[in-house]
């Protein structure tokens, strides 16, 4: 029944949405949940040029693959794809693309928002704002408990 | 033992290389580690307590597991100190 493929990529050209959306639908689902994460041009007040993405790529792979395992374990889902792009990207261009493909929306859009979330939490890849006053590595937000090293609260 | 220690972000840019061998005493810990690396790092830069919130807030993986500080390393483990990540787009 489920013609699950689960393409997971990390890329360092353009990501072909239009091309991977087509791909992922077919004749069971009712439902395509698209999430396409593009460089916005300010980041709290600042003009943003241009982002610089790099990953622990091995290890951001095999992240990636058991989200996208999990996704469809956990919602239930027919098949996602989720595609990273590395390197210098600049503004409005896609760094992450998300599509999720349901018989029903409501399981669609849920693995789709957890997905992105869960990314932006454990997959170890980081990206380097320049600015046109400057730049900085951007401040990622906190491992989930288990991950981290340090316990919350854990004073020194 | 030597393992090799991988360090990426801003965390990167403070231990001045990305990939380098260490070595280490046998049956080292993942925490004894960071502290070699953390006591470099605060000797060779400017000393200033803006990057103490760094090794608050580090993940370490060992090959290419996400790990604990107690964990024990063994020769040719391939160690990641991994800043808070920072993947996807735009804010929280």
């Amino acid at each position: 029944m489920s013609n699950e493929i689960c393409r997971v990529e990390i890329v360092d050209t353009a990501i072909a949405a239009g091309e991977i959306v087509a791909a992922v639908k077919d004749g069971a689902d009712g439902a395509v949940c698209v999430f396409d994460g593009i460089v916005r041009d300010n980041t709290r007040g600042r003009r943003t040029l241009y982002l610089d993405y790099e990953a622990y790529r091995e290890m951001a792979l095999e992240q990636m693959r058991g989200l996208a395992a999990e996704a469809v374990a956990r919602f239930g889902v027919r098949d996602v794809a989720m595609v990273h792009r590395l390197g210098r990207l600049m503004v409005g261009e896609t760094s992450v693309l998300i599509v999720v493909a349901s018989a029903h929306r409501a399981a669609a859009f849920e693995a789709c928002r957890w997905m992105i979330d869960s990314l932006k939490k454990t997959v170890p890849i980081w990206k380097r704002e320049t600015f046109a006053d400057g730049a900085v590595w951007a401040a990622g937000e906190p491992f989930p408990e288990e991950l981290a090293i340090h316990p919350r609260g854990d004073a020194e | 033992m030597r393992v090799r220690l991988l360090t990426f972000g801003v965390l990167r840019d403070m231990a001045g290389l990305s990939d380098e061998t260490v070595e280490l005493k046998e049956g080292a810990t993942v925490g004894e580690l960071i502290e070699i690396l953390r006591g470099r790092t605060s000797n060779d830069s400017t000393g200033n307590g803006a990057d103490e919130g760094i090794w608050r807030s580090l993940a370490a993986a060992v090959n290419r597991e996400y790990s604990s500080l107690a964990e024990v390393l063994r020769e040719g483990d391939e160690v990641a100190l991994l800043p808070p990540v920072s993947g996807g787009c735009g804010e929280r």
